[in-house]
């Protein structure tokens, strides 16, 4: 947890650097996967990283994450490794899954990251669930979801925003609203344009957030951890952002459902360097500490990028095992 | 040993694992304060109260996703769902979710989830409320599918599946929930993969699952005034399966039949067929033989729903063709 200390400088100081983690490794996936070093699919968070960033900062390694095919960030705001992430996404067994899952598996419970996932809408449902274990046990642990707009309009949304509002789990429901689901625009998938309001039809508070103002995020998350721990019941966020890389790797930046204007527009918004700027207005930290921290970062993750590709493959004879618990 | 339904048994399993294990809670429609549509929870809700015994609104997709996630972050959900095909509406979380996380963790999460609710054809339920379905799971890698054919292994099934680590269908076929039979007092549990030999014989071996047993076993009775040894078989989990008894009853018999009530394509008689035929070519006297339930939705008319499910008339002529070979 960074939240609470009160200690604003060990706050940015946390907040910066892990934003600033997360766009160095996607930055460095994104030239892997050109370079044919990643396997399957590569989505990205490019442009959102405030909202994983500003949630995890109020998060212990106890509360429970779960999270989408666009989960890197997710899983690097919850403590994975760049190491452990990279070489999930290049396949090897020092990968956060051991190469079981790829860039929509990352799994690290012993963190409360409970999986990123390639299918839209159940994350909802199993938060809901991390909500009711925690009521049950009376662990006082949290559940997350984070999701996209491409959720909203699953049933997975209805189903999970009612139950944890029916026995006040204690969970969070992050929407990352980045207007697209893949390429159709939410503007084409919701008569209405706000998710935050959808909250008011479960009975519990929803709060609309710009999701590229990290403090704001962490803000909000602040009080619905509050909410959630007092016993009060889960709340729905809705963090309005932009993903300024493709859908996923590979495929165009722009399309019929988005143009280059919007793109350069939502650059100058960019979570990283508006936070930047607030740092250096509020002083908490200068230049030249900021400017460290980066070059710091951009050696972690050359270190960690070479770790994994020498790192070594999952031996095939273990394909089968872990399907169960037990053996009969 | 005592006298008690199936469902009474089932329940006397539930309530020893909720005072045993405070982890243990359950969801469903009615499963509260109502105490289950067929009284699967009929006094529990008094003794531990609405969030071990929690009533759903009807959202079955949602409720079997929150009882996964209860799963990976350290209790243990019952999933009563009354009738099976209510849980169609949940495949995608049972197949995508349920019965991966184990192995994408890298064994690292457990998956100690228990499906339990009623399946099979019968008092004109039509057709949904009537399904089945085991097959489909059997068919997916993580789960295990356990199908007690009286209250006996109701009980000793159930307490297994309440202490698995890896999610559990427990199935009770509607014409059994009333059935009564001994039942072992205190502690008693059935292992999973683990047959049983219902009824020895000589002649042929007969394979029924779940209320299929009780058909088998009549007709293994009456045959025998004419001289005709059956050995029954089952199989009480369909996975794991335990297809080491069923060659070694094969052996012995040289003939095969299964029979089960769920739909022929790619069900549990191919399966057990494959095996037998693989493993067991040489012992075969004769073609092995299937009779199921025929593959058609299950209709609403006692005259229709009687024309679809096999019964002892269709499985006593499926013996003589056997034995005929």
């Amino acid at each position: 947890m960074h939240g609470d200390s009160g200690d604003r400088f060990e706050l940015h100081r946390w907040l910066y650097r892990t934003m600033f983690t997360i766009r160095t490794v996607e930055e460095r996936l994104a030239r892997s996967f050109m370079a044919g070093l990643i396997h399957g699919a590569c989505h990205t968070y490019v442009g959102e990283e405030a909202v994983a960033t500003g949630v995890c900062a109020g998060l212990t390694d106890d509360d429970a994450v779960f999270s989408t095919h666009r989960g890197h960030g997710h899983a690097l705001a919850k403590g994975v490794s760049p190491a452990a992430l990279i070489a999930e996404l290049y396949g090897r067994e020092t990968g956060v899954s051991h190469g079981r899952g790829g860039s929509m598996h990352l799994f690290a419970p012993e963190i409360g990251l409970m999986g990123t996932s390639g299918i839209v809408g159940p994350c909802i449902l199993q938060a809901a669930g991390a909500g009711y274990s925690a009521k049950l046990l009376e662990s006082g642990r949290v559940g997350v979801a984070f999701f996209g707009d491409g959720a909203v309009g699953n049933g997975a949304f209805h189903e999970g925003l009612n139950l944890a509002a029916i026995y006040d789990l204690p969970v969070l429901f992050i929407c990352e609203n980045n207007l697209y689901a893949t390429e159709v625009p939410f503007s084409h998938a919701s008569r209405n344009p706000d998710v935050a309001s959808r909250a008011s039809g479960y009975g519990i508070p929803g709060v609309m957030v710009d999701g590229n103002d990290v403090l704001a995020v962490h803000e909000a998350a602040i009080e619905a951890l509050r909410r959630a721990r007092a016993g009060e019941g889960p709340t729905l966020i809705e963090a309005k952002t932009y993903r300024t890389r493709p859908h996923a790797e590979g495929m165009g930046l722009t399309g019929v459902y988005r143009t280059e204007e919007e793109v350069a527009e939502w650059r100058e918004k960019d979570p990283i360097s508006r936070f930047r700027r607030r740092i250096l207005s509020e002083e908490t930290m200068t230049e030249s500490d900021l400017d460290r921290i980066e070059s710091d970062i951009r050696n972690e993750v050359d270190e960690a990028e070479r770790e994994a590709a020498a790192a070594p493959w999952p031996d095939g004879g273990t394909a089968p095992s872990h399907v169960y618990r037990e053996t009969t | 040993m005592t006298e008690r339904t199936f469902t009474e048994a089932a329940r006397e399993a539930l309530s020893d694992a909720m005072d045993a294990d405070p982890t243990i809670f359950v969801v469903g429609e009615g499963a509260g304060e109502r105490g289950g549509n067929f009284e699967t929870t009929a006094g529990l809700y008094e003794k531990h109260g609405p969030v071990r015994l929690c009533d759903t609104p009807i959202c079955e997709r949602g409720f079997i996703g929150m009882c996964t996630g209860a799963a990976m972050t350290g209790t243990r959900p019952v999933v009563d769902f009354m009738f099976t095909d209510f849980i169609l509406d949940g495949l995608g979380e049972l197949i995508n979710q349920t019965s991966k996380m184990q192995y994408m963790s890298n064994g690292r999460l457990k998956m100690p989830m228990v499906l339990r609710g009623c399946i099979g054809i019968g008092h004109s339920a039509a057709t949904h409320h009537s399904g089945s379905y085991y097959p489909l799971f059997v068919h997916i890698p993580g789960f295990r599918v356990a199908l007690p054919s009286n209250p006996a292994d109701a009980k000793g099934l159930f307490a297994t599946a309440l202490r698995s680590e890896d999610p559990v269908f427990f199935m009770e076929h509607r014409h059994l929930l009333n059935l009564k039979g001994p039942v072992p007092e205190g502690e008693h549990r059935v292992p999973f993969g683990q047959a049983a030999v219902a009824r020895e014989g000589t002649d042929a071996t007969v394979v029924a699952l779940t209320v299929m047993v009780h058909h088998a076993l009549q007709i293994a009775e009456e045959l025998s005034s004419e001289g005709i040894s059956l050995e029954i078989i089952d199989p009480r989990t369909v996975a794991p399966l335990d297809t080491e008894t069923i060659l070694e009853s094969v052996r012995k018999t040289g003939r095969l039949l299964i029979v089960d009530e769920t739909f022929m394509p790619c069900g549990i008689g191919a399966e057990i067929s494959a095996h037998v035929t693989e493993h067991g070519f040489d012992e075969l006297d004769a073609p092995i033989k299937r009779l199921n339930g025929a593959h058609v939705p299950t209709p609403y008319s006692p005259s229709l729903e009687q024309a679809v499910i096999p019964d002892r008339t269709s499985i006593e002529q499926a013996v003589r063709e056997l034995l005929a070979e």
